[in-house]
């Protein structure tokens, strides 16, 4: 089990997002961009749906790395209060069930569940949802 | 300063084309609107030409003639088309030149854009992922703003349905099928809330625009349409763009809002005095959300102005009289520049069946793509 990419998760357990903090403004972003001017900041692992899609396609090959079967998933942007907004994955809980100011928190997926290796990438699930 | 005025309008028409490519409509857009001018290839003293993904368009001297003519390209996603008639424009009006073209040309190849994440600043792993996705942004914009000013479904459906009622009109359209109301909304779901009826393609062709100083159009004899407002603006602090991983908090304006308010100040007039728009709609929800950013109505005021028809032909302001993107596509180096032939259309009374009654006297455009670029004109007669 790898993450996708480094420098987008802590070393915790369970593990936060880092985030990125702008020196001059403050403004905090995600992923931290790496160029002068930021500190990586960890960001908080709940927050609230603030909108989302169903992506009803499968993206193309490249960029996207996925499975070639296709199911829809749930993109959503989450509020992280006094943060940012950040783009993610919904996880645990169905398309028609989703609304915006659901509570979340931030877990890991496997972008391919049935690779023998799974590469993890960042999505919330329901808060008190089972994994 | 002398207005620039548009003397001439040429279009390929759009749509699917085999076996020509983009760089020969945009060449067949120049003849078109040069023989409506009544001015020739030896007489045109600059171009400003725009193209994605269909060649170098100065490389367009080989099929029009060698005459030496300045010529400079313009890639500015999105807003190529804008930012080429925003740069025709201001040559004109430096009172350098009299006598020039704008002109802009695509070909994309079927289905979405296939963006990758390095172009646009982004790792990898954004693309990697699934994220590089146009059509997740557009739907999570219009949920959110569906869910803030009470926008419901049938307003994205009705929208629609008047794309391509109006496409049907034109000649230059790609789409001319009627589609119903309930075909629209019953029908399967790209990126929800939006069905495969609601967003517009990537698609072909070529628009060219002639330009002259107010004096070289007297001295051709050609009517005065003015070109009062040429903006093009990029994103402001707190926006929310295409391919973002995440979001600020705090919102702010748009890139949309920022070039309508440039090009109104430039114009001396407001959103009240428009009497035809053409709005960027990537998506049904695009041309909603931009009749607010530009000014022409309240949040949550598309609602009614819907349900009443105020944006129909014969509606209080006629929005996307030539079905817009979404009956015409995208190609995206002419889709600007197709909103002003259509304007020109309008305010010369041209339109035939699709024809704003009056004819109008001003003309609005607006385009918007990633990564948070807008231009915006205003015509006059």
């Amino acid at each position: 089990m790898q993450p996708i990419a480094q420098g987008l998760f802590t070393n915790e357990t369970p593990p936060r997002l880092i985030g990125g903090r702008d020196r001059a403004t403050g403004r905090i972003v995600f992923p931290c961009p790496p160029r002068e001017g930021f500190d990586q900041q960890p960001l908080g692992r709940t927050g609230t749906v603030w909108s989302f899609t169903i992506q009803r396609y499968r993206p193309k090959s490249p960029p996207y790395c996925g499975p070639d079967a296709f199911r829809p998933w749930t993109v959503a942007y989450v509020e992280l209060p006094g943060e940012t907004i950040v783009e993610a994955r919904l996880t645990g809980v169905k398309p028609e069930d989703v609304r915006i100011g659901m509570e979340v928190e931030l877990t890991q997926i496997p972008l391919d569940e049935d690779a023998a290796e799974h590469v993890m990438i960042h999505a919330f699930r329901p808060v008190g949802s089972v994994p | 300063m002398s207005d620039a005025c548009i003397i001439g309008i040429g279009i390929h028409p759009f749509g699917r084309t085999d076996g020509m490519s983009g760089m020969d409509q945009g060449a067949f857009a120049v003849r078109k609107a040069m023989d409506d001018a009544g001015v020739a290839w030896p007489d045109i003293q600059f171009a400003y030409g725009g193209s994605m993904d269909a060649g170098n368009p100065d490389t367009m001297v080989e099929r029009l003639g060698l005459t030496g003519v300045q010529f400079i390209n313009v890639n500015n996603g999105c807003a190529t088309g804008g930012s080429a008639l925003f740069s025709g424009q201001m040559a004109i009006k430096s009172g350098k030149f009299d006598l020039g073209l704008a002109v802009g040309f695509d070909k994309h190849a079927r289905g979405a854009f296939n963006e990758l994440p390095a172009d646009w600043g982004l790792p990898d792993w954004y693309g990697e992922a699934g994220y590089m996705i146009t059509t997740q942004f557009f739907a999570t914009k219009i949920t959110r703003y569906m869910h803030d000013h009470g926008i419901s479904r049938e307003s994205l459906g009705r929208v629609a349905a008047k794309a391509f009622r109006n496409g049907a009109r034109a000649a230059h359209s790609w789409r001319k099928q009627e589609v119903s109301l309930s075909d629209i909304l019953a029908a399967p779901m790209v990126s929800d809330p939006f069905t495969k009826f609601m967003f517009c393609s990537p698609g072909e062709g070529g628009v060219a625009l002639v330009l002259a100083s107010e004096k070289k159009a007297r001295e051709l004899g050609k009517p005065l349409i003015r070109l009062k407002a040429a903006a093009m603006r990029t994103r402001p602090k707190g926006s929310f763009e295409v391919f973002a991983p995440s979001i600020d908090i705090e919102r702010g304006r748009s890139a949309t809002s920022l070039a309508s308010v440039e090009a109104f100040r430039v114009a001396g007039i407001g959103p009240d005095d428009i009497d035809v728009a053409q709005l960027q709609d990537t998506e049904t929800g695009a041309e909603i959300m931009h009749m607010a950013e530009n000014g022409f109505c309240a949040d949550g005021e598309q609602e009614a102005w819907l349900a009443e028809g105020w944006t129909e032909i014969d509606g209080r302001l006629p929005v996307n009289t030539d079905g817009g993107c979404i009956a015409c596509g995208e190609p995206v180096g002419a889709s600007g520049l197709r909103q002003v032939y259509e304007n020109v259309i309008q305010l010369r009374g041209h339109g035939e069946g699709r024809q704003v009654p009056g004819p109008p006297k001003t003309g609005y455009t607006h385009v918007y793509g990633a990564p948070g670029v807008s231009a915006v004109t205003i015509l006059e007669r």
